[in-house]
């Protein structure tokens, strides 16, 4: 089951779009009803109808006319209303691939959610039979599923809808749409009773209420936005279609004012020449490659398992410049770990040390594991010769403390203070008055540093018993955490964590992490009143959290990034869910909402910086016929007229294929500081963009002119 | 040679512009913020009934602004055309409606385009009750508007952009009238003309008769250049002695065009508390003008023909008393504000130098632009930078604080659109209609070739962009030439306002203190380099087809 996915992924390189398809999908977007949303394209295919009605009226007139005194050759029409259908089809041809990678990836989730039949309860009584053994089952179709009602998930079962866990707690494979094939836990009550569908129950049995309809699951939301279908104009992409409306219309009012305005001293620009201008000097390619880049985004966020509620989002989240992390099990790993060991008077290391791993010896818990690398990192023997064959003592919640019972009659125990000084009460070897108050200082002071105090204690065979020391176990930070912090300070964002932890643990697990700032002790409040703070300080926020107590500030934040396990109240409140629940995927979001942005700036940019080249093609070309003089304006030396407005033409189609996939994958967006990001791409997209352009044509140029007539 | 005068010329302007840019942008952005208003002050606002602690609404502003232009636009029609009726009106006639309509908008619009010979046409009351009340009001109007919209961009969730009355009255007592005054002493003492004597019959050298009109020219011509105005009180502008009457004169003159938009930039940076970005504007505004200035120069002095050639340079058209480098600085800068005047025949100038003037008004007036509108203007296209550099960086762009959203830019991107549209639109309804087409091609064009177009193209673009200066061989006083170029000029003048009103009011909303602290380099080269090839890139390739039949192709051959 985890393998779909990470097919797709593994292989994500090199996934395979037949050219047929969509060919044939960039020629439905020609449709104008289609084009409508897209002003610039519809402009463009205005043009193209023009031309090619002009092309076939022309015979009747008697053939081609000339245009600004220039003679035009025979067909050349035609070739510009040809040239014009497939600016027009690059460009929807654009939007067609960027959606049909995101199909490609998408379809390993739509196999998730392959039909199958739900168990749906039919009459749940949460009170008597909570367990719904005795409830009445009726297999239904998932889509029939409501929200309310609830359904039974018995161990193997694919989760048909959204749901809460309200009885029982289950072990999950959500591979199929986080990608992360270890299995989760999800149970009731708490803040992990959330289940996707399309993720499977391993193991036990669940109830469920249904939270969302089927067809508007997260995984359709994500099904939808990784493939472009439903896509809204975000804020800054509105902005830049008014500046590029604005541009398109001032060269539309100059093809329409032209003729007339010269009408006293020159001889008339032809419809279709005029055309060609308008095309080529339309910032055609941005138009179509501004969809682009956000299905392009919205990809490469599916690929890190991140779940964005619009474009706007992913744009918004771009300006972060302060990132909240919620500590509660997101950034430590969950589970603790022996950080030394601290014996008591009388006791030496090694003792403790040498008792502590014979307590953990077989123990599968991660703190067991921790205390024997711990010992073997002190260079401790961990696989003593003499080590008490025995059995091992489980914990359990009635104990609280596990040990070995060794062949010799020595046993040994870890656990809670308490747990280990009422089990030597009922050895009868209780230790005296002094002891349990040195005992009681150590303890005390590990857990005033945020540790939780694991007491070690032996009792002979004879009996006599004793406490050897303490070993403070500690939440340990992720080990990819540190890293992504930094890679967080490097794109100049600051970190706060808020941890509910009394301060010194918050400070000790800050400095592990690399987080520069933290809040403990914090109430729900606190995170609220943070993120103001931080707000009115003139920062751009954005906040992870999981927990009901984080819906507050997850709403006032400028960003909320929601754990998938989350409740939905919780993810509601955010604009982003991170399916595997890692929160420093918030640095990957982050970088792509920047890169996105820094994309159609260098996408804009590049344009202008072509357009420059394009006048100095086109205009002279215009009235050559007319002026000889104007030729000296021809700076490329461009063959003929007909030659350069054809080259010019062609270079709009052909430089599609450098701007494509700069909008695919992004231009490369580093961490340096944004003067120098300025002036580099300044440079590398507007003087890039006159080189290319000026070669191009010029290229160009020199393959037409060998076609008679040019 | 030639070169050491160009640069001794830019260099004493640079110096003087230098000089008084911190005292007059400081005690400009004074005049704004000051809480306490004078005695005349107070009494007018209690005359006229004027509440001057009441803010408007951006839309109550435009509203006042509109209304009030509206009135002087009436004021000043009614004048024209009662001339007869009036004291001191020389025993001049009544002007014509199309023409009295043409002045008015021109005058009102800070446009100051003149269409009729002056001392033929207006006499000393339509001059001072008419035409100098506009010259002062209508640059008040640009100035306001332009600090409503700073106060939109420094204040934070407001809804009021201040008060029209406070911020006219304050411009025109506070600012216009001390510095007129002082500047009109200035010419007199250099020897600028200032009588009520009307015309006075003189003998020549020569035996011959010559009618010299006398009037109150140093007052009129101090708001003409300060108030980047233009409308001269002869018809020969500041190419007349009485005017203009030697190369200092001329290079002061020059100076008073560019001196308070310069400051007003400064006065910006006060305003905004933010120098850094007011370095970025005053360095984009010189660069603009020194290009122009230089390519303007370099193409007077080397014009070809054989006239030119054996006087040296072109100096066809330019007063011998200013040679070349007194006529290309002036013209620079005339048509880098809103001035419209005039010391040399532009008519006169090589195709490629009336292309440098054409091309530098079309840039905007921004460089450095009439009396406030040269600062809102720029604003306008710092908007449009700002987002494309917020965008190369992957960052929201914020100017001052304020984030530009689509509604800026959507605002933004329909003031760029004005100017081109005006005069595209304008110079094709005119060549639409048959009978206007036959009657300009025929007779206000010297000829129809491209001479005729360039003269054709500068009056539109003139007209829409609010410059007023002409080339002398287009005969533009015609009923209909009258008529469209006064609507050009009203909604080249009052559309812009409008929209940057309606910005002001957009960024006065928006709440500073949510905003992410705005780290764009502003204040950096990089950013300079991206705004002027924007200004360049937005501006000049609308025009760039019908320059290629105008001056390029009479400069090319």
């Amino acid at each position: 089951m985890t393998t779909k996915v990470n097919q797709v992924q593994t292989s994500e390189g090199r996934v395979f779009l037949p050219l047929g398809p969509l060919l044939l999908e960039a020629l439905k977007k020609f449709n104008p009803k289609v084009l409508w949303s897209n002003p610039v394209l519809l402009l463009t295919w205005a043009g193209g109808v023009l031309t090619t009605v002009v092309a076939i009226a022309e015979p009747i007139f008697g053939g081609v006319v000339a245009s600004g005194g220039t003679r035009l050759p025979h067909g050349f029409t035609w070739t510009l209303a040809v040239a014009t259908w497939l600016v027009l089809l690059t460009a929807t041809f654009a939007e067609s691939l960027a959606q049909g990678r995101g199909r490609a990836h998408t379809k390993a989730l739509r196999d998730a959610k392959s039909p199958f039949a739900a168990r749906r309860l039919s009459r749940y009584d949460p009170r008597h039979d909570a367990s719904a053994h005795q409830t009445e089952l009726i297999r239904v179709d998932p889509v029939d599923l409501r929200p309310g009602q609830f359904f039974l998930l018995i161990s193997g079962d694919t989760v048909p809808a959204d749901g809460d866990i309200v009885w029982g707690v289950g072990s999950f494979d959500e591979s199929a749409i986080t990608g992360e094939s270890a299995p989760v836990i999800r149970e009731s009550g708490g803040d992990r009773r959330a289940v996707m569908a399309g993720t499977k129950l391993l193991s036990d049995r669940v109830v469920v209420r249904v939270t969302a309809t089927p067809g508007h699951t997260a995984t359709d939301r994500m099904i939808a936005l990784a493939e472009g279908t439903h896509r809204h104009k975000a804020p800054k992409e509105l902005a830049l279609s008014a500046l590029l409306a604005s541009f398109s219309l001032s060269f539309v009012f100059v093809a329409l004012t032209l003729n007339v305005i010269v009408s006293p001293v020159a001889a008339p620009v032809s419809i279709p020449i005029l055309v060609a201008l308008v095309v080529c000097l339309i910032p055609t390619e941005i138009a179509a490659l501004m969809s682009v880049t956000g299905i392009a985004s919205m990809y490469q966020l599916l690929q890190r398992g991140v779940l964005v509620d619009s474009g706007q989002a992913l744009e918004a989240v771009g300006d972060v410049t302060t990132v909240l992390f919620d500590k509660t099990g997101t950034i430590t790993s969950g589970h603790r770990e022996a950080t030394r060991f601290i014996p008591l008077d009388g006791v030496t290391e090694e003792d403790l040390a040498r008792t502590a791993v014979y307590c953990s010896i077989g123990d599968k818990t991660a703190e067991g594991e921790s205390i024997i690398d711990l010992a073997d990192h002190l260079g401790y023997a961990t696989s003593d010769p003499e080590a008490p064959a025995g059995d091992f003592i489980s914990f359990s919640a009635q104990t609280r403390l596990s040990g070995r019972d060794c062949a010799q009659g020595l046993s040994v125990r870890k656990g809670a203070e308490s747990a280990i000084v009422a089990w030597l009460k009922h050895c009868g070897a209780q230790p005296d008055a002094s002891v349990l108050g040195q005992l009681h200082a150590q303890t005390t002071s590990v857990a005033r540093l945020g540790g939780t105090p694991l007491v070690v204690a032996e009792v002979t065979a004879q009996g006599k018993g004793r406490v050897l020391g303490v070993v403070p176990l500690r939440d340990v930070v992720k080990p990819s955490v540190p890293s992504r912090m930094q890679h967080l300070h490097d794109l100049g964002v600051k970190s706060i964590m808020i941890t509910g932890d009394n301060p010194l643990t918050a400070a000790a697990i800050a400095a592990e992490a690399g987080i520069a700032d933290f809040v403990g002790d914090a109430t729900p409040q606190d995170k609220v009143d943070v993120v103001v703070a931080e707000q009115n300080a003139g920062h751009f926020v954005a906040m992870s959290g999981d927990g009901m107590n984080d819906a507050p500030g997850l709403a006032q934040a400028d960003c909320g990034v929601a754990m998938n396990s989350a409740a939905p109240a919780v993810r509601h409140a955010a604009n982003m869910v991170i399916l595997d629940d890692d929160p420093t995927k918030i640095v990957d979001i982050i970088d792509i909402g920047r890169r996105q942005q820094a994309t159609r700036g260098a996408l804009i940019t590049f344009n202008m910086a072509n357009d420059i080249v394009r006048y100095f093609a086109l205009f002279p070309a215009l009235f050559a016929g007319t002026f000889p003089g104007l030729n000296a304006l021809n700076v490329l030396h461009l063959h003929s007229v007909p030659s350069a407005i054809l080259s010019t033409v062609i270079f709009s189609i052909a430089v599609m294929g450098i701007l494509i996939p700069l909008a695919l994958f992004g231009v490369p967006y580093s961490l340096a500081n944004v003067e120098r990001v300025l002036s580099r791409n300044l440079l590398y997209y507007g003087l890039g963009g006159i080189l290319v352009a000026a070669i191009g044509i010029k290229l160009i140029d020199l393959i037409v002119m060998w076609i008679p007539g040019y | 040679m030639e070169l050491f005068a160009a640069v001794t010329a830019l260099f004493t302007l640079v110096v003087a512009v230098a000089v008084t840019y911190r005292p007059l942008g400081d005690y400009m952005a004074w005049v704004f913020t000051n809480p306490r208003h004078g005695k005349v002050e107070s009494l007018i606002y209690r005359v006229c009934g004027v509440k001057p602690d009441k803010e408007q609404t951006w839309k109550g502003y435009l509203v006042v602004v509109l209304v009030f232009s509206a009135v002087g636009f009436l004021m000043l029609y009614g004048l024209q055309r009662l001339q007869p009726m009036l004291p001191y009106s020389l025993g001049l006639g009544p002007i014509s409606p199309d023409l009295a309509f043409n002045t008015a908008a021109s005058y009102v619009g800070n446009t100051n385009w003149q269409a009729y010979s002056p001392e033929h046409t207006t006499g000393y009351a339509v001059q001072m009750a008419g035409l100098a009340v506009q010259s002062y009001v209508s640059a008040a109007v640009g100035f306001a508007v332009a600090i409503a919209l700073v106060r939109g961009l420094t204040r934070s969730a407001s809804t009021t952009v201040g008060n029209f009355w406070v911020d006219m009255l304050r411009i025109n007592l506070r600012i216009l009238l001390p510095l007129s005054a002082l500047a009109t002493v200035v010419l007199i003492a250099a020897g600028v003309v200032q009588n009520f004597d009307g015309f006075t019959t003189v003998e020549t050298l020569t035996g011959g008769t010559q009618i010299i009109p006398g009037g109150p020219v140093a007052s009129q011509e101090a708001i003409k250049m300060l108030g980047t105005n233009g409308g001269g009180f002869y018809n020969a502008n500041s190419a007349h002695p009485f005017e203009n009457p030697s190369a200092w004169v001329n290079l002061f003159q020059t100076y008073m065009l560019i001196v308070i938009p310069f400051a007003s930039i400064r006065t910006f940076g006060r305003l905004a508390n933010d120098f850094r970005l007011a370095r970025s504007l005053l360095a984009t505004m010189a660069i603009l003008l020194v290009v122009a200035y230089g390519t303007l120069t370099w193409f007077e002095l080397s014009g070809g023909g054989l006239a030119p050639q054996a006087a040296g340079a072109a100096m066809e058209g330019k007063e011998v008393r200013f040679g070349i480098i007194g006529s290309t600085l002036f013209t620079a800068a005339t048509t880098g504000t809103t001035g419209g005047a005039t010391n040399s025949m532009l008519g006169s100038y090589t195709p490629l130098g009336q292309m440098v003037a054409i091309l530098h008004m079309v840039l905007g007036e921004v460089s450095p632009g009439g009396v406030g509108s040269g600062l809102y203007t720029l604003l306008v296209l710092v908007v449009i930078a700002v987002f494309i550099a917020g965008l190369l960086v992957g960052r929201t762009p914020a100017l001052l604080g304020k984030r530009i959203t689509a509604r800026e830019m959507k605002l933004a991107a329909l003031v760029i659109l004005v100017m081109p549209m005006l005069a595209l639109g304008g110079m094709a309804l005119s060549m639409a209609i048959p009978g206007v087409r036959a009657e300009i091609v025929a007779n206000s064009m010297t000829d129809p070739d491209s001479q005729g177009m360039t003269e054709l193209i500068y009056a539109f673009v003139s007209a829409a962009i609010n410059n007023g200066s002409a080339m002398a061989g287009f005969a533009a006083d015609t009923p209909w030439l009258n008529t469209i170029l006064g609507v050009i000029i009203l909604l080249g003048r009052f559309l812009v306002i409008a929209l940057v009103l309606a910005m002001a009011g957009s960024f006065a909303r928006q709440d500073r203190s949510t905003v992410m602290v705005a780290d764009l380099p502003l204040h950096r080269p990089q950013f300079v380099v991206l705004l002027v090839g924007l200004i360049v890139f937005i501006a000049v390739p609308t025009f760039f087809p019908v320059l290629t039949v105008g001056p390029l192709a009479g400069g090319l051959r």
